[in-house]
């Protein structure tokens, strides 16, 4: 046997040993199967991504995420006006409608309008709180300083562990054990704030990576063995490894950077530029402003769509796509759908053939298997707005 | 009857010149859960260490290899339908397919159950 990893990066060189994180001994502990993984050892499962998988669209998941970097922007003095419109300059997003606690989805691009990063911007009282992909942030540090004025300050805050708790049971779990100046309810999606878990100071959002409702739970990497137990300890939390943190996001049609985007595509195609609000497309003033204005403009030649199989071979990143006998674009995930029990991926095809229902079909070893372009996300989100 | 395993986690089964295959057990927890397998078809002539059956897991695509070369007598055509039988049986009812041997010396160069399990604890 030889297997093809699919969600596995191939972003850092390999000569390099790969890290630990505070929870490696605590995955171990719980059953994780690690595997190397941006760098870092990370759980790929615990007792298999199907029940993982399933387990967290019915229960709570919780996930360690703790490779992905998370950065603090700040101004001299922590004073928001300096680091507002610096931050602006880097990326493409609206800062002046973000409220305190609030996080936005934006990208981090190129000066060509290529997308190097996705990430999460979070107004914290005093700057800004990002998250980025693990195996870009060494990367995306290096082009936030180039884009930044040299007095704002970009902390790496690697002392910190990321948790993920996802699913229609997380927010009882997590209210259980939460306390705070506000309850917990007080967060809708995309908010956040500051509450204790087990005496340990925690930036709580509401947010993730499945299509469910769930949080993202920011700890001293001290003390994330303790909040781990604290969470497991709930009766709807089970542990949750990569291979199911792959499913769930894919059956949200949430992109993966790497995969689903890089550098050779722009927000518009990727569809992404949700983000890019109608001042700053007007406006401009960020790394790679013209290509997505003139993208908007004019369009693009591809469109990033999702692809539901019939059968239950599923297509793999590479996997060619087709329209007839002409090849009209390419797979950029794929994957059996634990939810669904049916094949799903996305893929970048000619924008002609984007439309939801368009015949099209996939070349996997040698034989073509017909698709139809489906509307993404191919399971309904949870999200609590 | 005779089993023999390979290195790249595949049973054979031997009786008479006709071999039947499937991949261990330790192979299907390494998989996790499969989902579908793509099995050879009947007549189908291969090479020992050709790519024969593929077997899809939720994370991933593994090529199966013959541990011997031969023509495919059989597939196990209820795997299209219950694909779990490989992990839940793998090394009875999840069998792949079976292979009609064309050089039986091959199988000289497979481990039997003792060294196989040998091997697995070496990895």
């Amino acid at each position: 046997m030889s297997e093809y990893p699919i969600s596995d990066s191939d972003q850092e060189p390999e000569e390099l040993a790969p890290m630990l994180l505070p929870l490696d001994g605590w995955h171990r502990d719980h059953g994780g199967r690690m595997v190397e993984f941006a760098g870092y050892m990370m759980p790929v499962q615990y007792e298999g991504i199907m029940a993982e998988h399933l387990w967290t669209r019915e229960n709570a998941g919780l996930f360690d995420v703790s490779h992905m970097g998370q950065l603090l922007v700040t101004g001299e003095e922590g004073a928001q006006t300096d680091v507002e419109p610096a931050l602006e300059a880097a990326l493409p997003i609206d800062l002046s409608t973000l409220k305190l606690g609030a996080v936005r989805y934006s990208l981090l691009l190129d000066e060509n309008g290529g997308i190097l990063d996705d990430l999460m911007v979070a107004r914290w009282p005093g700057g800004f709180y990002l998250v980025v992909n693990g195996a870009t942030k060494w990367d995306d540090i290096g082009t936030l300083r180039e884009y930044l004025p040299d007095d704002i300050t970009l902390n790496h805050l690697d002392d910190r562990a990321l948790l993920a708790l996802q699913g229609p049971k997380a927010f009882a779990a997590l209210e259980r054990v939460a306390e705070g100046e506000y309850p917990l309810s007080a967060l809708t999606f995309m908010k956040g704030g500051r509450f204790t878990l087990g005496g340990v100071d925690a930036w709580i959002s509401r947010s993730g990576y499945t299509g469910e409702d769930g949080f993202e739970i920011s700890v001293p990497g001290e003390s994330a063995a303790d909040v781990a137990d604290l969470l497991l300890a709930q009766p709807e939390v089970k542990p949750i490894g990569l291979g199911a943190r792959d499913s769930l996001r894919l059956e949200a049609g949430l992109p993966l950077y790497g995969h689903d985007m890089d550098p050779e595509r722009g927000p518009v195609e990727a569809g992404l530029a949700f983000g890019i609000n109608k001042r700053r497309r007007l406006e401009g003033g960020f790394p790679g402003a013209e290509r997505v204005q003139r993208d908007f403009a004019e369009g693009t030649a591809q469109k990033r769509i999702g692809l539901s199989l019939d059968g239950r071979q599923a297509a793999r990143e590479g996997a060619k796509v087709f329209h007839g006998e002409q090849e009209v674009g390419v797979v950029t995930s794929g994957g059996f759908s634990p939810s669904l029990q049916r094949p799903i991926a996305m893929a970048y095809v000619d924008a002609a053939l984007a439309a939801d229902g368009t015949a099209l079909s996939i070349e996997i070893r040698g034989k073509k298997l017909d698709a139809t372009v489906a509307a993404m996300p191919f399971v309904p989100n949870r999200y609590h707005r | 009857m005779t089993r023999y395993f390979s290195q790249e986690h595949e049973w054979i089964e031997i009786e008479g010149d006709l071999g039947t295959v499937g991949i261990t057990d330790y192979a299907q927890g390494q998989l996790g859960d499969i989902t579908f397998v793509d099995l050879p078809a009947e007549g189908a002539t291969f090479d020992k260490g050709d790519s024969v059956a593929v077997v899809d897991s939720v994370k991933a695509a593994s090529d199966v290899y013959t541990p011997v070369s031969g023509t495919i007598a059989e597939a196990n055509e209820v795997l299209a339908d219950q694909p779990e039988l490989v992990n839940t049986d793998a090394e009875v009812g999840g069998w792949l397919f079976r292979i009609t041997l064309s050089d039986a010396s091959e199988l000289e160069a497979l481990m039997d159950e003792a060294a196989y399990k040998d091997y697995v604890a070496s990895l």
